[in-house]
């Protein structure tokens, strides 16, 4: 039997439609790893409910709390924002595997929009996003947690924790196109964890050090933390510098500024890997 | 006959490097043209040029009579790409890997799979097809590669070092898959770093070194013209090393060759003389009694094909690893 590949579309719409379907079958691709290999994504939606743990109960009988609230309601926030740092990871591994063995390029000499692929990648990175979030929720409950300003809020705060990581995400395909080789998997892997801790996810940044709490204070993650601690009604919103003081606005301002960074770069990398 | 691959003066320079400086190719319908060269001599940087992965700096190419820059899409219709790695998802079953490339050209979702199904029987993959591609061996992976090189029956085809890493045994699969691919119509380009891979596949090979063509021929034309086949001479002892070179001068030159004419390479360290021979059957015999009559003690002796690097010495004057590499 010989097939023939049907006509290239012509038309916008019809671009379209090819884009979004091609897309969709790079998401289904990404779905069937999961069906395959349900112990790594298991594995992966566990992993930060093992820190909660850790940081929950070994370490939080230490921990100060701005006002003397539950050190558990302080933290859950921060874990929620550190769960979307975690995708750069995933992003990252997934990007930079698929270049280094030649699918990206394969995917780049099929009669398929450039977009497609990314597009695909961003569905399926989000669809796990979602299901990790849920996870931890579940987790947050479990261990006292509460929401405490209603459910629209809530929603808001969890929009707020989805657009770090599509923020994250547009990193992560960037870094996957452009390190290669297993040092730069394992900086990546490294390099989250300082970016993580120096933030307010675990420790309330009114205990650290001036110049300390300053980069902790301007680290991305932290304004999400801050405004969605703000918004489940969780202890240790709020603060007495510029930064923290806003941190609602920055919580919307530096996935945004991401974006607009590294989205750009990514399609640009992407449309010419040279190497 | 119809130039499938049509390239004119193909440049690409990495920063200071050129990568490409001036390749011309041209590739007939429904055969096997060889890319031959060592790593670094520009190879891939072609095919991906001629796959519109890469823009040239300059020349031009056309693939299926579409310009590989202007119609860059029209171009990604026609053909198929299979480079160095397979590139599959290793997760996922050899029949997801069909299904899944088979849904991005575009055929409808039972299309797709029942494409997948005949092509894993054809390659000799059916038994294997529900298995993740993590647990094929090499050659199964490369022929996987093929298939889905193959999905859309594209008129040609594009074969970035498809053995190289393979065992004998996976080179073989791979050779009878191509043949098998060229017998239906498809053109191939392939890319080898083997003169014996360009030997069995190609009708005709151009040796490419530091990106441009240094020679172009069919096999045999250009095997002649580097002076055949080699006798190789191991002598017991390092003393016996020039008596031996000269007994395989005398032998190895055609008959009116000058004694300078005829180029013989002495190792001392592995005390091996080394030198072209025109005629394999008459020549070993031949340089076996001269070196019996002096007296000289054989360790080891062969008649071999040239290897690559012997190519190189003689079409370019200097071996294939001394070159800085440029991007390969």
């Amino acid at each position: 039997m010989t097939v023939t590949a049907p006509e290239i579309p012509r038309t916008a719409a019809a671009r379209l439609r090819w884009a979004l379907a091609d897309g969709w079958t790079v998401t289904l691709r990404d779905l069937g790893h999961w069906v395959r290999k349900p112990g790594q994504v298991v594995a992966g939606l566990l992993f930060p409910v093992m820190i909660v743990l850790m940081f929950g109960y070994l370490f939080g009988g230490g921990m100060t709390v701005p006002g003397g609230g539950d050190y558990r309601e302080f933290l859950m926030p921060g874990m929620y924002a550190m769960t979307m740092l975690f995708g750069i990871e995933a992003t990252f591994t997934a990007v930079a595997r698929d270049a280094a063995k030649g699918v990206t390029d394969r995917f780049r000499s099929l009669p398929i929009a450039s977009s497609a692929v990314v597009l695909g990648r961003s569905v399926a990175d989000m669809l796990n996003t979602v299901l990790g979030l849920l996870v931890m929720i579940a987790c947050g409950l479990a261990v006292g947690w509460r929401w405490h300003e209603g459910p629209a809020r809530a929603a808001l705060a969890v929009g707020l924790l989805l657009l770090l990581r599509f923020a994250f995400l547009w990193v992560g395909i960037y870094l996957g196109l452009t390190l290669n080789g297993p040092e730069a998997v394992m900086a990546v892997q490294v390099l989250v964890w300082p970016v993580g801790f120096l933030s307010s996810a675990f420790a309330w940044t009114g205990t650290m050090p001036g110049w300390l709490a300053a980069v902790a204070e301007w680290n991305p993650l932290s304004a999400t933390m801050a405004a969605t601690r703000d918004l489940f009604g969780n202890p240790g919103a709020g603060g007495t510098t510029w930064i923290a003081e806003h941190a609602a606005v920055m919580a919307l301002v530096w996935p945004l500024l991401l974006i607009a960074v590294f989205f750009p770069l990514s399609v640009r990398r992407y449309r010419r890997l040279d190497h | 006959m119809t130039h499938v691959v049509v390239a004119e003066g193909l440049r690409k320079r990495y920063g200071d490097t050129p990568a490409l400086d001036g390749v011309d190719l041209a590739v007939g319908e429904g055969t096997v043209h060889g890319l031959l060269g060592p790593n670094g001599a520009g190879k891939t940087t072609a095919v991906r040029i001629l796959t519109t992965l890469l823009r040239p700096d300059g020349g031009t190419a056309r693939v299926a009579g579409f310009d590989v820059v202007r119609q860059a899409a029209d171009v990604r219709r026609s053909i198929g790409l299979v480079g160095q790695h397979a590139a599959l998802d290793e997760v996922l079953s050899g029949r997801q890997n069909l299904v899944m490339f088979g849904r991005l050209h575009h055929l409808r979702p039972a299309a797709a799979r029942a494409r997948a199904d005949e092509l894993l029987t054809r390659f000799g993959l059916a038994g294997a097809g529900t298995k993740p591609v993590g647990q094929y061996s090499g050659g199964m992976r490369r022929r996987l590669d093929l298939a889905v090189g193959m999905i859309c029956s594209p008129p040609v085809l594009f074969l970035d070092e498809p053995t190289t890493g393979l065992d004998p045994r996976g080179r073989t699969e791979v050779w009878d898959a191509v043949r098998g691919l060229v017998a239906a119509g498809t053109t191939v380009l392939l890319t080898t770093q083997y003169l014996e891979e360009a030997d069995q596949l190609a009708s005709r090979v151009s040796v490419v070194d530091a990106g441009r063509v240094v020679a172009e021929g069919s096999p045999d034309e250009l095997k002649s013209a580097l002076g055949g086949d080699r006798l190789d001479v191991v002598v017991r002892h390092t003393a016996d090393l020039p008596a031996a070179a000269a007994i395989a001068a005398r032998v190895a030159g055609a008959p009116g060759d000058a004694p300078g004419d005829v180029s013989v390479d002495v190792d001392a360290d592995s005390r091996r003389v080394s030198a072209p021979v025109r005629d394999r059957s008459a020549a070993l015999p031949e340089v076996l009694r001269a070196l019996d009559a002096a007296g000289i003690a054989v360790a080891d002796i062969a008649v071999r094909r040239p290897t690559l690097d012997e190519v190189f010495l003689h079409l370019t004057g200097h071996p294939t690893g001394t070159r800085r590499g440029a991007a390969a």
